[in-house]
């Protein structure tokens, strides 16, 4: 642990944020884009616990926001698969080039 | 280099070669599998940082919950095996490239920056002090956003049942059926309404 400072935490979680953001950016499946998006979740995640852990070792509040944030995604992936099997069931399709029936 | 560096270069390289293949991979079942790896990955830092309750949450929520999910509704939208589309190539250039200058340009902030450390003792971040912080509701208790999150994970329970259950009738239908019911003289529409229902 002497050799691992907070530094290569930090770079860890900042290389999977912009794996997501690129992913994001590139999948053209709703499926995929939400699996982007769990992944900048993660990286913001990993933040919070490794700024309680070489900081703020006193406290235990990034771990809290860390729980909260889980729970969030948890919901948030939930809600967003029925939206994606809804979609799916209407238009047979999940793709976002696609599913353009809201666009004028 | 001591063991435990190397079992945090081992994580790390777990960590961005699962998100890397994840977000790269044409087959979305493989996708979905390398995101897996990602995640215990990620459950294992927690572990390297002495944080065993969040590596345990972290491995029941995401590992055993949303990833299980996301495998679920691959099964129920996809057919088995087929590619996905690749990307646009310019899309996937410029995309690469604003990642990987965001990348450099914070990794490079970041390693500029002086952080400063609280020093005081540590706390045991134990199972029975969160729950203790958690649940208190005087100094810098946790309990009012406990709630909150609890009505929230009510509210989106209730929400995926009521988007994703099956009408007897589909949407559009319906609403080509009140248009025709519309459209045809208004005499009787209590029974027309039962027809459909019918």
């Amino acid at each position: 642990m002497n050799d691992i400072g907070l530094f290569h935490f930090l770079f860890v979680s900042c290389a999977l944020f912009f794996i997501g953001v690129y992913g994001f950016l590139t999948r053209r499946n709703l499926i995929t884009m939400l699996m982007s998006v769990e992944l900048i979740l993660n990286s913001v995640n990993i933040n919070f616990i490794a700024f309680n852990k070489f900081l703020y070792a006193d406290k235990l509040d990034g771990l809290f926001f860390t729980i909260f944030i889980i729970t969030i995604a948890a919901a948030e992936a939930s809600v967003a698969i029925a939206i994606i099997i809804n979609l799916y069931r209407n238009h047979k399709t999940i793709d976002v080039e696609e599913t353009d029936v809201m666009k004028f | 280099m001591s063991p435990s560096t190397i079992i945090f270069y081992l994580l790390a390289a777990v960590i961005i070669g699962g998100a890397l293949m994840a977000v790269t991979s044409l087959k979305i079942f493989r996708s979905a599998v390398f995101l897996l790896f990602s995640l215990i990955g990620i459950a294992g830092l927690y572990f390297y940082l002495d944080y065993e309750f969040i590596a345990a949450v972290q491995v029941i929520v995401y590992v055993g919950g949303i990833v299980v999910l996301i495998i679920f509704s691959i099964f129920l939208t996809h057919g088995s095996g087929e590619d996905m589309k690749r990307p646009h190539w310019i899309r996937a250039v410029y995309s690469a490239l604003a990642a990987a200058f965001g990348c450099i340009l914070t990794m490079f902030y970041i390693s500029q920056y002086t952080f400063t450390t609280s020093g005081k003792p540590a706390v045991e971040p134990s199972a029975g002090n969160i729950g203790a912080q958690m649940l208190s509701t005087t100094g810098h208790g946790y309990i009012l956003p406990f709630e909150v999150v609890s009505m929230l994970l009510l509210a989106a329970m209730i929400g995926c049942i009521v988007i994703a259950i099956k009408v007897k009738i589909p949407p559009h239908e319906l609403l080509a059926e009140k248009t025709d019911n519309d459209s045809m003289e208004m005499t009787e529409p209590i029974l027309a309404n039962t027809q459909t229902e019918i």
